[in-house]
């Protein structure tokens, strides 16, 4: 019997090289080319609420959208920056709180809370990373494993902010459709905006961290400082989705520390493609309503996400974003070898 | 008196949690953060075989330790074999692994706070005139016998001799013919085991409750990274800073610190000496 052996040969279309330079707009179909999947993921994120059925879905979108931003700023440090964070819950309950305070304290409207929380947040999620920033690897993901775990302590232990009761009766949005437009709105703008910081001279600063920090140190520069301006960005955008929560549900309380805002993004960043910015947010729209299908499940729910997540990491390390651009950058044949 | 003698059990509690951790890190480089998860898997397999099998209480003790080594032999070998070497995919799937085992167990109806398993002995000994249960002095018993156990298993065994030289240079063990695979799967095994161990020793003291898990992996790392990861008499030593830290605020400042003096006390530490208290290699310090 004849052994052949074959494998897949893979090559660019003629189509991806013309449109890779400022040719690209000397034909309506090339910049199609170019437009198409981008146009196909702002029109659909934006029609998404006029299709959902009920205010239920509508609710679930909102939800999506917040694990959506949670993911890209996961995303954005683990690829980009190189440091893993384990807590995004700690950008959700901090962003939380701080609209939570100044809505019920100071009676701001959720008009000035939000921007309010987002800075406000920002800074002081930097502040508290800012000790561990020197850290690397497993040393930092366990800070940040341990910052969710700890603060909701605290709160509990000084009896501040509503204690264990939270804080109830915070306003809430006018409409859905105010609620709806603005996370879709801000996860496109943070979508963009972070695809455009990562190829910026601050981007290739960043990427050189990941890569090889003390070679960036031995060029002059000072790691801490851009790695600072990386976590305050991506805590801004984390601080903003605890913010919306707050005014989503006109309640705070120490389930903004949760799990759920920790480990979710991390499976649909592993689902979604990692390194790849709007892999994640595809991720998020495809896990967060597979997870509300499951509520009915209760604990359950964790448990599909971990068996995707490792299955994922193991078997397709790639994801599906990935996969998608190779299909539609390349053609494949089997080839004999 | 009571502050010493308390200090030292709660101590030896958590080097239990640690050795697991820090066998496997010192040999694999792996960080396995799915340690809680087997430490309150092996607690629940414990009470099943005990109450539901009725199986004598020693024998469902040893079974459920040999269950737990398998499913660490096994996390490794049909999973973090593959993403090995990558930092990020190791803690991601490793962690994914013990949040799996642990909400699996929630809702396979192990939650609430009705399971609970037996002491050895029930009895109160009085040491001076401090009152402590036997099951403490157990676990005192316990940690000593494990740590001088695993002392004479890594200088005198021939697997044991390998794991060492496995975690001083990889290379040069692997050019002598040491399987890199097959001393990770040992550790993982044997790390798993201790994990089981600390939970059939320490769980009679409490109800049986998933969300111990959480906190023992918090333990387990704390203890390791004052230490200095890796390192054997780091952990021990970790423990001990620790666990009087520990006992102080309890009686000092008021239980509800706890965690708070561990967190405090993990970025001094590193912000100081990176390395860990007692770690003391150059590498390491590179590294974070």
């Amino acid at each position: 019997m004849q052994l052949t052996t074959r494998r897949k040969e893979r090559l660019d279309r003629g189509i991806k090289v013309r449109t890779s330079g400022i040719y690209a707009v000397s034909s309506l179909r090339e910049i199609a080319y170019l437009v198409t999947p981008r146009a196909i993921l702002i029109v659909g994120l934006l029609i998404l609420p006029l299709v959902m059925p009920n205010m239920y879905w509508q609710r679930v979108i909102c939800i999506t959208g917040i694990f959506a931003l949670l993911a890209l700023v996961f995303d954005f440090l683990a690829d980009y920056v190189g440091i893993i964070s384990l807590g995004g819950a700690l950008y959700v309950g901090v962003g939380g709180y701080v609209a939570g305070i100044c809505n019920s304290s100071l009676g701001l409207s959720p008009a000035l809370t939000i921007p309010i929380a987002t800075l406000a947040g920002a800074v002081i999620c930097t502040l508290l990373l800012l000790p561990c920033l020197p850290l690397r690897g497993i040393y930092f993901a366990i800070i940040t494993l341990m910052y969710p775990l700890v603060l909701p302590r605290i709160i509990e232990a000084l009896h501040i902010f509503g204690g264990t009761e939270g804080m109830a009766a915070l306003s809430t949005f006018p409409n859905i459709w105010v609620s709806l437009y603005l996370i879709i709105v801000v996860l496109l703008i943070a979508l963009f905006a972070l695809r455009r910081l990562v190829n910026t001279d601050m981007g290739l600063v960043l990427h050189g961290i990941k890569d090889n920090d003390q070679a960036v140190r031995a060029s002059g520069m000072n790691i801490t400082w851009y790695k600072a301006r990386a976590v305050f960005i991506a805590s801004a955008i984390g601080c903003f989705a605890g913010a919306y929560l707050t005014h989503l549900y006109g309640w705070v309380g120490l389930s903004l520390f949760g799990l759920d805002f920790s480990i979710l993004p991390i499976a649909a960043f592993v689902l979604g493609g990692p390194g790849t910015l709007v892999g994640p947010v595809i991720g998020a729209f495809i896990l967060t309503p597979l997870s509300e299908a499951l509520r009915a499940f209760g604990p359950l729910r964790i448990v599909v996400y971990c068996i995707i997540l490792v299955g994922f990491i193991v078997f397709r390390p790639e994801g599906l974003m990935k996969f998608l651009q190779r299909k539609y950058h390349q053609f494949e044949r089997w080839a004999e070898v | 008196m009571s502050i010493l003698i308390y200090g030292i059990v709660n101590s030896l509690v958590l080097a239990l949690f640690a050795v697991g951790f820090t066998l496997v890190y010192g040999v694999s480089r792996l960080p396995n953060f799915a340690h809680g998860a087997l430490y309150i898997l092996t607690g629940f397999v414990t009470w099943s075989f005990f109450n539901s099998l009725g199986l004598n209480y020693a024998l469902s003790i040893v079974l459920s330790l040999i269950i737990t080594a398998l499913i660490g032999a096994v996390i490794y070998r049909l999973i973090l074999i593959r993403v090995r070497g990558m930092e990020a995919s190791e803690i991601i799937a490793s962690f994914a692994i013990g949040l799996a085992i642990m909400e699996g167990l929630r809702w396979s109806g192990f939650a609430g706070g009705f399971y609970a398993v037996p002491p050895f002995i029930d009895r109160v000994v009085h040491i001076g005139d401090v009152p402590i249960d036997s099951q403490r002095l157990i676990i005192v018993g316990v940690a000593l016998v494990v740590v001088a156990l695993l002392w004479v298993f890594t200088h005198y065994t021939k697997i044991g001799l390998a794991l060492r030289a496995i975690a001083q240079h990889e290379r040069a063990a692997m050019m002598l013919g040491i399987d890199s695979d097959l001393t990770a799967i040992v550790s993982l095994a044997l790390g798993s085991a201790l994990a089981g161990l600390a939970a059939v020793a320490i769980l009679p003291l409490g109800l049986i409750n998933v969300e111990t898990g959480y906190s023992v992996l918090v333990y387990a790392i704390a203890v390791c990274i004052i230490g200095g990861l890796g390192s054997w008499p780091g952990a021990v030593m970790g423990a001990f800073v620790l666990g009087f830290a520990q006992i102080l605020t309890v009686r000092f400042i008021g239980a509800q610190w706890q965690m708070v003096v561990i967190f405090v006390a993990i970025i001094v530490v590193l912000l100081v000496r990176p390395s860990g208290l007692f770690g003391k290699q150059k590498e390491l310090e590179e590294r974070v």
